[in-house]
């Protein structure tokens, strides 16, 4: 089956979506970033959805419980690139996310977890 | 039957030319210079023309048949642009009703000796007359409506721009009334010049919105968690003293957006979240 990436960048670890996820996948996705963010001691979660041209409201709540998860395992979740038409289906949808923190692009999203990080410590 | 009112228009061509051409002449009355004799004149040469091509197949009470077509082109022609010169419907229809009159002088002048017959061609002449002039009126209806529409798109377009108030601060003024239409292009074009600018603050000026009710302020609403959702901040502003009270008597719930009285206001705190400051030298 088809995995996305995850990479560690540092005390981060960075998911790029690249192809149109379906429900199986973003499943397997939330289980292994799970164990990732553990084994890894990870203090945040980059997701770039940049070439992400669809959503359905199965991933709108995906993204929303991968948040919910790392804030219980201690790390920071930043969605970074959504674009306009993905951002107005998720209002539309009545899914705005509440929970997550959100960058234009992964430059912006890695300077908004580096100045959160120092808090922290 | 319907040949012989084909048969009589041929014979008298000339005498039923002249004779509308004086009669459109006195309707026009001043409009005429408008228009132009000679270009009169070549109307209603063809709209005689194109009358007799109809004639000439038995499909008088069907518009749609393609005997009619050279009539259709003509009419939609001549409506089209007398909608854009500025004549009324109703002097556009004359066009095709003056013709009456004549046509029906000749038919009783041609059938002195029968006059079931000559009622019977009156009818169907009137009836046919009666359809051209209603479709040259709904022609130039329709031309009105598409350039009604025409105006409606500019005016959208117009009344949305994003300007740049400093690099990464974008401002959105809007002006006029919300409406689930506008509010569609006003988020998509924030959220394109977000993207393009790589803006990370919007400053949505309601000052020029007359009204907020529910629906508006869902609108805003929707806009400003869109943006969130792309990793923008907005901040609303020109919430006028009115506007605050409806606001809070609809029971709307703004408390997760920032908002400003004024646009000064709002840039100020733009900057200030920016890590920027004006200072004077």
């Amino acid at each position: 089956m088809e995995r996305i990436p995850i990479l560690k960048l540092g005390p981060f670890l960075l998911v790029s979506i690249q192809v149109d996820m379906h429900d199986q996948m973003a499943l397997a996705l939330q289980e292994e970033l799970t164990g990732r963010i553990v084994t890894d001691s990870a203090r945040g979660v980059l997701i770039d959805i940049s070439s992400l041209d669809i959503v359905d409201s199965f991933i709108g709540r995906m993204l929303s419980n991968i948040a919910g998860m790392a804030r219980v395992l201690d790390a920071e979740t930043v969605v970074v690139g959504m674009q306009p038409s993905v951002a107005i289906t998720l209002v539309e949808l009545g899914l705005s996310l509440p929970g997550i923190r959100t960058a234009l692009n992964i430059d912006r999203g890695m300077a908004l977890l580096n100045a959160s990080r120092p808090v922290e410590e | 039957m319907l040949g012989r009112l084909a048969q009589l228009i041929d014979q008298n061509e000339d005498q039923l030319l002249s004779g509308w051409i004086e009669n459109l002449s006195r309707t026009l009355g001043s409009r005429k210079g408008l228009l132009g004799d000679s270009a009169i004149r070549v109307s209603c040469h063809d709209f005689i023309v194109a009358l007799r091509q109809g004639l000439s197949k038995d499909a008088v009470g069907d518009l749609q048949d393609p005997a009619w077509s050279t009539m259709r082109d003509l009419l939609m022609n001549l409506s089209r642009q007398r909608a854009m010169q500025g004549f009324t419907p109703t002097e556009t229809a004359m066009f095709v009703f003056s013709f009456k009159a004549v046509l029906f002088n000749t038919l009783r002048q041609q059938i002195r000796d029968d006059s079931s017959a000559l009622s019977d061609e009156i009818l169907t002449a009137s009836e046919l007359l009666d359809r051209l002039g209603l479709f040259t009126t709904q022609v130039y209806q329709e031309t009105r409506e598409s350039v009604i529409l025409r105006q409606q798109q500019e005016m959208l377009e117009l009344s949305t721009p994003v300007v740049e108030l400093w690099s990464g601060i974008l401002a959105l003024p809007l002006i006029g009334t919300l409406d689930s239409a506008r509010t569609q292009i006003v988020m998509q074009n924030l959220l394109e010049a977000i993207v393009s600018r790589s803006a990370d603050l919007a400053i949505i000026d309601i000052t020029g919105v007359p009204t907020v009710d529910t629906l508006v302020a869902q609108h805003l609403l929707k806009t400003v968690a869109a943006a969130r959702l792309m990793g923008a901040d907005c901040i609303i502003s020109g919430i006028r003293p009115q506007i605050a009270q409806t606001i809070i008597h609809l029971g709307v719930d703004l408390g997760s957006v920032l908002t400003k009285s004024n646009l000064a206001d709002a840039f100020r705190l733009a900057l200030k979240k920016k890590s920027l400051a004006v200072t004077s030298v």
